[in-house]
């Protein structure tokens, strides 16, 4: 797939949604003027100080922004190569980048008149930043989030219900993110006269994957700030695990036209690559699903497959259509770390820095692991640490004592 | 060009009748007994029939065409055996319309220049395709066209005034009303609203409107065909076919009968029922 390079990375998507070919807006007749409504109402808010104004007193003051961009010297003592700088995305209120969307995302709510919100959760991140934002807002907030989800992420379930939501576990497929997803998508359907859906990822038609995006590259421009102060110069590399991928496009975003800036994306290899993995774009093709074209697990006919991860937050068989675009004209190098890689990461981040990561952005630590001792002493790595491992707690001491006994 | 579908239509418009469209999951529950009852169906009453293509994420559909599907992935339904079920029908039916209805995907991964011809090789006359509105009629809708097939979409309560024209502008065949905001086989819809909903689609339109998704029994039937130009029955197929299944899935010797039982008395209630003038 030869494409022309263009003349920035960052101008998309155009203004039918697309990247490139992924993308666009492939929903049922009765979403789709919700969606144009959407769209205008993104733009109208874009382009109203007000809305900055306020969002960025949230930002501040509720969800404790600026995250430190903090030098993890041990970890980089450790690996004995490129200095390492890990983005605390974890420190965030709710414990994961994922806030940043949604507060977004509940202010435009509350723009269009929406009372009632809906949202799909893997990791339940997602969805205990939907509860906690539609708890400061008075909004009715639903969360659908798979049965074998429900299971091994307890803790979030619990907080979920304690902030007012309602949890619904959902139990058809392999009862995991992508079928959080599909249950999403029919109440939307069904409720759409007063009902938001809010995506917790780049992902879903236009205008989503390129609404969440803005809501995230928060994290990059802070870190292209706090990198200057700190080192006074741009990284030299960005690495960030990919669920549907809006941590890391958050982080990508604001240096795809800084040439000398090199990016990487970090899939879910769940048991490897040749058994049941969730790294859409190294074991994918083009396709076509919930809203958008992009790189999927699928069968040859076209019947999507199961992600599998340890980690319930990438467990899903596609990416957002703006990583695949990255990916097909090379701007981004998409990896990817298996289950092993990710559980080792995890128990080194926690015994080097005392930060114990979630397993999401374990695997994008599993590649520093990698990459780091290659590269000299003065290469500048940020990892973008998107969420704390709370929520994992319990499974990965299960997991650890298992192996024990 | 004129498809079967256009000439179905000045046919039950000369007998002053509503057309009975009913839906089905290619494949299920095993492609040879789906075969029996796609061919049972005319002699039941249909008038045109929607074949589902089965997709393992049906966003639009609730959990009866949904299990529908998935029985049919499990008996090992492709969309290539979707079209070899057309195929094998047209060897002893050329006149009852096929209009394939599913999503997007499987058709994207077979190809779309190679889907069209062979599914019109195949003898389908329309598709219906969930998730590609107006906005993405580049795909498939416009080349559907250009192969001489009917590209039927869908118009929902939220197509206002505004969105219809675009809605209709390369719609062919008939339109689809969906008498509700929801998936398949939840609410049924309510006569009178589905009334005014047909007059505004016609203010728009010469197409015949057809008018799906909460029908469920004769008598809803008969009700919808007095206002519209059709009235499809889904999930009531689907159900009085699962009902018939044994306790591991698999087809009884009652399963083509309770099909096409059902849809006979729906024919029936659809049949009765006098056209409204046009
Ligand atoms: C901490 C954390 N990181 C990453 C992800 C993956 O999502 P995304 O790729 O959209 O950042 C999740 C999803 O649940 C998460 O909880």
């Amino acid at each position: 797939m030869t494409q022309a390079i263009p003349n920035s990375y960052r101008s998309g998507p155009d203004d039918t949604g697309h990247f490139g070919i992924f993308g666009g807006r492939f929903v049922a007749e009765t979403l789709m003027p919700l969606i144009l409504d959407l769209q205008k109402a993104y733009e109208d808010a874009k382009a109203d100080p007000a809305f900055r104004k306020e969002m960025d007193g949230y930002l501040k003051a509720y969800v404790g922004r600026p995250s430190p961009l903090y030098f993890a010297e041990r970890l980089t003592e450790h690996l004995g190569g490129a200095k390492i700088y890990l983005k605390r995305e974890e420190l965030n209120h709710t414990g994961s980048h994922k806030v940043n969307n949604v507060l977004g995302q509940i202010m435009v709510a509350r723009r269009m008149g929406k009372k009632r919100i809906i949202a799909e959760t893997g990791a339940g991140q997602h969805g205990v930043a939907t509860a906690t934002l539609c708890a400061r807002f008075g909004l009715e907030c639903i969360v659908y989030m798979g049965a074998v989800d429900v299971a091994r992420q307890q803790p979030n379930v619990i907080r979920m219900e304690m902030l007012g939501a309602k949890v619904v576990p959902v139990q058809v497929g392999a009862r995991t993110l992508k079928d959080a997803m599909n249950e999403a998508l029919r109440d939307w359907v069904t409720n759409v006269h007063n009902t938001f859906y809010c995506i917790g990822t780049v992902a879903g038609p236009h205008p989503y994957p390129m609404m969440v995006r803005d809501f995230q590259s928060i994290i990059g421009d802070e870190t292209r700030a706090q990198m200057q102060e700190i080192e006074g110069r741009l990284p030299d590399s960005l690495i960030a695990c990919i669920g549907g991928g809006s941590n890391a496009m958050g982080l990508f975003h604001p240096f795809l036209d800084d040439p000398s800036v090199d990016i990487y994306g970090v899939e879910a290899a769940g048991h490897g690559l040749t058994n049941l993995h969730a790294a859409s774009i190294a074991g994918g093709r083009p396709g076509v699903l919930h809203g958008n074209r992009t790189y999927l697990l699928m069968d040859e006919d076209g019947q999507i497959q199961e992600g599998h991860s340890i980690s319930a937050g990438l467990d899903y068989p596609g990416i957002g259509p703006e990583h695949s675009w990255l990916h097909t004209i090379g701007r981004v190098k998409y990896l990817s770390a298996t289950d092993e890689e990710a559980l080792a990461a995890f128990q080194l981040l926690s015994k080097l820095e005392g930060i114990i990561p979630a397993l999401e952005p374990a695997h994008a630590l599993a590649k520093v692991s990698e990459l780091a001792p290659k590269l000299p002493k003065d290469h500048l790595m940020v990892v973008n640490l998107s969420g704390r491992g709370d929520k994992d707690v319990p499974q990965v001491g299960d997991i650890l004592k298992g192996r024990q006994s | 060009m004129t498809t079967r579908i256009d000439t179905r239509f000045a046919e039950l418009k000369a007998e002053g009748r509503a057309a009975f469209v009913t839906f089905v999951m290619a494949g299920d529950p095993d492609p040879a007994t789906s075969l029996e009852i796609v061919k049972a169906l005319p002699k039941a009453g249909a008038d045109i029939i929607e074949i589902g293509m089965p997709f393992t994420d049906p966003m639009a559909d609730g959990p009866s065409i949904q299990a529908a599907g998935l029985r049919a992935l499990q008996a090992g339904m492709t969309l290539k055996k979707t079209l070899q079920l057309v195929r094998d029908f047209r060897s002893s039916d050329n006149k009852t319309p096929i209009v394939l209805m599913g999503y997007y995907n499987p058709i994207y991964i077979y190809g779309v220049d190679k889907f069209l011809p062979d599914a019109k090789a195949a003898g389908v006359d329309g598709l219906i395709i969930v998730d590609l509105p107006p906005e993405e009629d580049a795909e498939l809708c416009l080349p559907a066209m250009k192969a001489g097939l009917n590209f039927i979409r869908l118009a929902t309560p939220t197509t206002d005034d505004k969105r219809l024209p675009a809605v209709l502008a390369n719609t062919s065949g008939f339109v689809y009303y969906v008498s509700i905001t929801g998936i398949t086989g939840s609410a049924s819809a309510d006569s009178s609203a589905v009334s005014a909903a047909v007059a505004r689609i016609k203010r728009h339109t010469k197409l015949p409107v057809c008018v799906g998704f909460g029908i469920r029994t004769p008598e809803a039937a008969h009700d919808i065909a007095q206002h519209a130009n059709g009235a499809v029955v889904g999930t009531a197929l689907v159900d009085a076919l699962k009902a018939s299944l044994d306790a591991d899935g698999k087809a009884t010797a009652r399963t083509v009968g309770a099909v096409a039982d059902l849809a006979a008395a729906l024919a029936q209630g659809v049949h009765e029922a006098k056209q409204a003038a046009e």
